[in-house]
């Protein structure tokens, strides 16, 4: 009896195991749908955006495409090009942008994560509030705000409600800016407060446990255990925040059109107007590809910077 | 040792008296402010939306003489079809959603416990684009588009986002947690891979199925710069995002019809949210532990 149920067992596991060498078309035909939608969509643009970089590349001009080298990147170094002032001017903005939004969207969203991770009645209530502006699309997010900073619009209501003069929020540098930037705090915040709190709720209570018995006030506990602990998990989110930033681009079309006087144009905008609206191609990828890489360095500083003072 | 405790009692009720005061009414009262915050500018969007005309730049927080004139009359202009673009809307999210679900399971499952050949080089690959800014892929993904004749149309909105790695790699981190004896189990009776997998696995993933399906799914209805490069040519045929910037390019300053336009598109979005929250939350927490 025994023996028998050995022998089942080792001829089962057998013709398993035979099973899977000569079926092994199988796994690939699990990965098989979504490896072909990857090759077409992600892995072949990789490498056809680098060669529609190289022509002069006229959506509607389909006969005449003349390989142009490296003249489409060259041209976004060259002051004297039509590329150069808009592509800079956008690059600028860009980084403008990056400078008002990173800081609150990581600083606010800490603190309220952790106004969250105490224990209080209502805390669900709370968190609920806060993530949800960012279910809601773009485009409400931003309409809704356009309607709040508008000349007529509440913001003004209060200001001259209180005795101050009306601004032109989006009209006017940089009123455009704390518009925008005020709107996609509002919209966005939720992701990171999540990623925060989780990560808080991760920390041992029994580090905290240890210090307070060792003496340690909230504030030191904060700055010696909270954020420590929290290190790769803020480089994380300071990464993704600053990329997220340099994607701007639904807010200022619908807020403020790229104005004042392309003075919100980012460089995702500038993108979309070279190929979408110009139709040139050629140098939007060239522009596309350049900006990739500039956010690739930007990661990879990010990472070294913060993430070797973890080490330590 | 009674002391000590009796110290440490006197200690504890000291801080908690101490913070239970003061300390309590301005935690709340932050808390507030930032709920405030967030509440207050949808709370405008609703008021602006029931409010008839001559009160729109009124500052009235409850509107005189409350009006359905707004959305009446946004759902009767037959060059805003707002209902058609609500049901491109529905039937692009759910289609894609539907999709995901399914390609990326599969993969997920083969990343995760199948063994083949090619397999490390192909998630390299895969990581590799996770880093690799989306812009790259917008150009070259839209000549792909007009090559195969889709622009306009719903196959060009949803078919290049087949190609995304993250449920690939939420759905292979899930099926990662699972015990090995599972599958074994079925091995031993004999069950092949695939059914191992669709009697198995699957009934077991319904949860990580769920997260997926309503991230995909909010992703995909909220989408704007792909819907509107895709179908920015054709206002019949609209996704509703794109719908309300083409709104308010007509209505400029119709301020209550824009309002009553972004109420309609927000509406579904925060029921599926206060239905599937948790899910909702879960899923960006992932994110998270797995950066």
């Amino acid at each position: 009896m025994a023996t028998t149920n050995v022998e089942s067992i080792n001829v089962s596991a057998g013709t398993a195991a035979r099973k899977k060498k000569n079926v092994s078309i199988v796994p690939y035909l699990f990965i098989a749908p979504h490896l072909i939608f990857f090759t077409a969509f992600l892995a072949w643009p990789f490498i056809y955006g680098f060669y529609i970089s190289l022509f002069r590349f006229d959506f509607l001009q389909p006969n005449n495409r003349p390989f142009v080298g490296l003249r489409n990147y060259a041209n976004l170094f060259d002051p004297g090009s039509v590329q150069f002032p808009k592509f800079w001017n956008a690059l600028g903005n860009t980084a403008e942008f990056i400078l008002w939004s990173v800081l609150p969207l990581v600083g606010i969203a800490l603190v309220l994560a952790v106004l969250l991770n105490r224990n209080y009645p209502g805390r669900g209530l709370f968190r609920t509030i806060f993530f949800a502006p960012y279910a809601l699309s773009v485009t409400v997010a931003a309409v809704l705000w356009w309607w709040i900073f508008q000349q007529t619009g509440i913001v003004n209501q209060a200001l001259q409600l209180i005795g101050l003069s009306p601004v032109n929020w989006l009209g006017d540098l940089p009123g455009a800016w704390v518009a925008i930037t005020i709107c996609t705090v509002w919209w966005t915040i939720g992701f990171n407060t999540i990623i925060l709190l989780t990560a808080l709720q991760e920390i041992p209570k029994s580090l905290y446990e240890a210090a307070s018995l060792d003496g340690a006030n909230s504030r030191q506990q904060f700055f010696l255990i909270t954020i420590p602990m929290l290190r790769s998990v803020l480089v994380f989110v300071l990464t993704i925040t600053l990329i997220a930033s340099a994607n701007l681009f639904g807010q200022p079309y619908i807020m403020t059109a790229g104005g004042p006087a392309d003075g919100t144009q980012t460089v995702i905008y500038r993108i979309f107007f070279e190929g979408m609206l110009r139709g040139q191609m050629g140098t939007a990828a060239a522009m596309s590809i350049f900006v990739a890489l500039l956010l690739l360095v930007l990661t990879y500083l990010n990472f070294k910077f913060f993430g070797q003072t973890e080490q330590q | 040792m009674t002391t000590l405790q009796k110290v440490q009692d006197i200690q504890e009720t000291d801080v908690e008296i101490g913070e239970s005061r003061l300390g309590k009414i301005l935690f709340y009262l932050v808390l507030i402010l930032f709920a405030l915050f967030f509440v207050l500018p949808l709370l405008w969007m609703v008021v602006t939306a029931f409010k008839p005309f001559e009160e729109w730049l009124t500052p009235n927080w409850i509107p005189v003489n409350p009006t359905l004139e707004n959305f009446t009359s946004i759902f009767n202009d037959k060059s805003l079809p707002v209902v058609n673009w609500f049901l491109n809307s529905l039937l692009i999210a759910s289609l894609f959603t539907l999709v995901i679900l399914i390609i990326d399971s599969l993969a997920g499952y083969a990343y995760a416990r199948l063994e083949f050949p090619g397999k490390n080089l192909l998630f390299g690959l895969m990581l590799a684009t996770l880093v690799m800014p989306g812009i790259m892929f917008l150009i070259p993904n839209y000549l792909t588009v007009a090559r195969l004749g889709w622009i306009g149309s719903i196959q060009g909105v949803i078919v290049p986002g087949f190609a995304g790695v993250f449920g690939v790699f939420f759905m292979r981190q899930f099926f990662q947690s699972l015990p090995k004896e599972l599958e074994e189990a079925a091995y031993i009776d004999g069950a092949s891979v695939w059914r191992t997998f669709f009697s198995v696995i699957l009934p077991l993933s319904k949860g990580p199925l769920i997260t997926l399906g309503i991230i995909t799914f909010l992703t995909s209805w909220n989408d704007f710069l792909w819907p509107l490069l895709i179908l920015g040519g054709d206002r019949q045929e609209l996704t509703l995002p794109v719908g309300l910037a083409t709104l308010q390019g007509q209505y400029t300053f119709d301020y209550g019809k824009l309002m009553a336009g972004a109420l309609v598109l927000t509406i579904p979005v925060l029921i599926l949210y206060a239905v599937f929250q948790r899910y909702i939350i879960r899923s960006i927490s992932m994110t998270g532990i797995k950066g």
